[in-house]
């Protein structure tokens, strides 16, 4: 009894109980759902797509985190961002051309210039939050209605491909190796942040900013600097997304890459039991929480829900995670459980 | 309000008695104001090119085109203008439903008739405009449909067990409301075709290839994938090839998708796609048809559909590719 409210008492236990009965369900619903099997070399089903499918939020999730912890505000122009990072990608790799067989630019090198683009939208929410102290929602959300015009104009508002197998290989996999190369990058993402937060003191300084930036100022902390480097690293999570997004599709497809998935990054880390309010986080919280999305969308799909149905689905699962996780809530049945008992009690006398 | 109302009559007045002079001054010539939404995509730029290669002055008409930028307050300045300029015709293809009544009732004071193009008006009086002239996406839905069992039929597979699926688009949208009710209708004519699942792709490459990739491990034996629109099917077509299937004319899989864009043409060229069905931006040759019938003094009917086509791969593509227009 004793190990199980240490256990229940643990942060991660309730994004981690929620994901597991998210699996359960799944696996109940569809029941290949662990199944395993390999095709062209490559690890297929059900759960490989879970992981695979889920790499853009958890890497947006992980930024998100970050932001919101630093600055208690949420980084709403990502998935705008996506397609900013998509579009200076590709059309620089197709020289301009809308369609392309074969490379006209380097790609790695069209890549790095779309991390460029992306760190520097990043830089310049930072700037408006950091240095002239605009609400996160208001600053980012410049980025996020330009970002997709930006984004259409560099490709001249038609679907930029890059029809080139390697181009393909980021968002599938390369050759000879069995695993989709975004489980890859997104594994490297989240233990990079991971070890940068805990071998530095930096994980530290972000929570104190968000706990208290004025507090944080006056024993020796640059909290204008944290807040725009939490939104620099963002755009870069944001970067990477984009470029996985884009590999994908072989395309920058300027109105869909990203298209929502700043909500749900934002409902990731959420879901991961961190407060929206900024402060304390934990960033394998917000990695678990989009997974368990992504295992929603997936099962969703593997019940044949009719699709026009879906969203009430969705939308009932979130509201039973994020109550379950409301400490008001559990105050509550707390109360209610007392006066049964005191009830129960004056019964008995 | 009144002294308006007095110089809309006085104008409208002038108009109709000047009609018969301004028209023998102008050799002939048919005028028709085009008020156009904008250049949005590719589709708007192919329709407003039709109007422009159709209305021209060999072929006996006076084309004043307007691009309102997708405004509706410049689309109803342009009609303003070209009562003023008493055209002949006054074909509107409008930015939004509501708020034409005003303007409306002036052009039909000013005895102009209006032809509505490609979307709808919502009006409380129908007979504010002549006729409305666009795409029927139930009608394509359901020339996908008798394409699939012409198919089939001429695979020898007419009597088979048929397994479909269906990427749907954006739920709620036209296209996706009119596209899965017509391939409805035929699929509920093939007592031995199954529909197994429906969900929606959300007109994206990447959703269809996620919601692919999901039919693919739920149905082994899939053999015909319906996508609404040619993105969907771009990722769908990635999905089979990646479980190890193969689709197209010479696959286990066939595929079809809607609006033909050029890079379904490309996809059916490189043999990964059996069909797309045309959503078609020609609507200035129907608009031409219909003025004529006006002149020669002929009823025209209230809702005309624009002929649409279909692309398979027993076509010659390339050919066709060099010389669409979108």
């Amino acid at each position: 009894m004793e190990t199980i409210k240490k256990l229940t008492a643990k942060r991660l236990f309730m994004p981690i109980f929620c994901l597991a009965v998210m699996l359960v369900a799944a696996v109940i619903a569809s029941p290949d759902f662990f199944k395993i099997g390999v095709q062209n070399g490559v690890l297929y089903g059900r759960i490989i797509d879970v992981i695979n499918r889920g790499s853009e939020t958890v890497i947006l999730a992980v930024g998100m985190t970050l932001v919101v912890a630093a600055s208690a505000g949420t980084d709403i122009s990502v998935g705008a961002v996506m397609a900013v990072v998509a579009a200076v990608t590709c059309a620089f790799t197709a020289g301009g051309q809308q369609s392309v067989n074969e490379y006209i630019n380097n790609p790695l090198l069209g890549a790095l210039l779309g991390i460029l683009a992306g760190v520097a939208c990043g830089c310049f929410n930072g700037f408006l939050v950091a240095k002239l102290k605009i609400q996160p929602m208001v600053a980012t959300l410049i980025l996020f209605t330009a970002g997709r015009g930006i984004a259409q104009l560099l490709t001249n508002g038609q679907i930029t491909y890059v029809r080139v197998e390697s181009f393909k290989m980021l968002g599938a996999s390369i050759p000879g190796v069995p695993i989709p190369t975004a489980i890859f990058v997104t594994v490297l993402v989240v233990v990079l942040t991971m070890v940068l937060l805990k071998k530095t003191a930096m994980g530290m300084y972000i929570e104190s900013v968000g706990i208290n930036s004025k507090a944080a100022r006056l024993v020796g902390l640059k909290s204008t600097k944290i807040i725009f480097m939490v939104y620099a690293f963002s755009g870069f999570c944001a970067s990477i997304a984009g470029l996985i997004n884009s590999s994908r599709i072989y395309s920058a497809d300027a109105n869909n890459i990203g298209l929502n998935l700043e909500l749900d990054a934002i409902l990731a880390v959420a879901l991961g039991g961190n407060s929206l309010a900024g402060g304390k986080f934990s960033l394998l919280g917000a990695v678990i929480g989009a997974y368990t999305i992504q295992t929603l969308t997936t099962t969703l799909y593997a019940v044949s829900v009719s699709s026009d149905q879906i969203p009430v689905y969705k939308a009932i699962v979130v509201v039973i995670i994020v109550s379950l996780q409301s400490p008001e809530l559990g105050k509550m049945i707390r109360r209610l459980k007392a006066k049964a008992s005191a009830q129960a009690g004056k019964g008995a006398a | 309000m009144n002294k308006k109302l007095v110089s809309v009559l006085a104008v409208s007045a002038m108009a109709v008695s000047m009609m018969p002079l301004s028209a023998f001054a102008e050799e002939d010539l048919i005028t028709v104001g085009y008020a156009q939404v904008g250049a949005e995509s590719d589709w708007r730029t192919a329709n407003t090119e039709s109007f422009k290669s159709t209305f021209t002055e060999e072929n006996g008409y006076k084309l004043i085109f307007d691009d309102a930028q997708q405004k509706q307050e410049n689309q109803i300045k342009a009609i303003r203008s070209f009562i003023q300029q008493e055209v002949d015709y006054i074909v509107v293809a409008p930015v939004v439903e509501t708020g034409w009544e005003t303007v409306l009732q002036e052009a039909a004071d000013a005895g102009i008739p209006v032809i509505l193009s490609d979307r709808m008006m919502d009006l409380a009086d129908d007979s504010l405009y002549t006729c409305w002239v666009g795409g029927n996406f139930i009608k394509e839905g359901e020339t996908c449909g008798n394409w699939i069992a012409d198919y089939l039929e001429a695979q020898g597979r007419g009597e088979e067990e048929i397994n479909l699926v269906t990427i749907q688009g954006t739920i709620g949208a036209s296209a996706q409301i009119g596209r899965t009710e017509g391939v409805g209708n035929i699929v509920a004519e093939h007592e031995n075709w199954t529909m197994l699942d429906m969900q929606s792709g959300e007109f994206t490459q990447a959703k269809g290839q996620e919601v692919m990739e999901s039919f693919l491990k739920s149905y082994d034996d899939i053999d015909v994938v319906i996508c609404e629109n040619d993105n969907e099917a771009f990722g769908a077509i990635d999905a089979i090839k990646a479980a190890g299937k193969t689709c197209g004319p010479d696959g286990d899989i066939i595929v079809v998708s809607f609006d033909s864009v050029k890079a379904a043409f490309d996809a059916m060229i490189a043999g990964d796609l059996n069909a797309t069905f045309e959503c078609n931006p020609l609507h200035g040759p129907r608009v031409a048809e219909i003025i004529q019938k006006l002149e020669a003094g002929e009823e025209v009917e209230k809702i005309q559909y624009v002929d649409e086509a279909y692309f398979d791969t027993s076509m010659d593509l390339e050919t066709i590719l060099a010389e669409r227009a979108y």
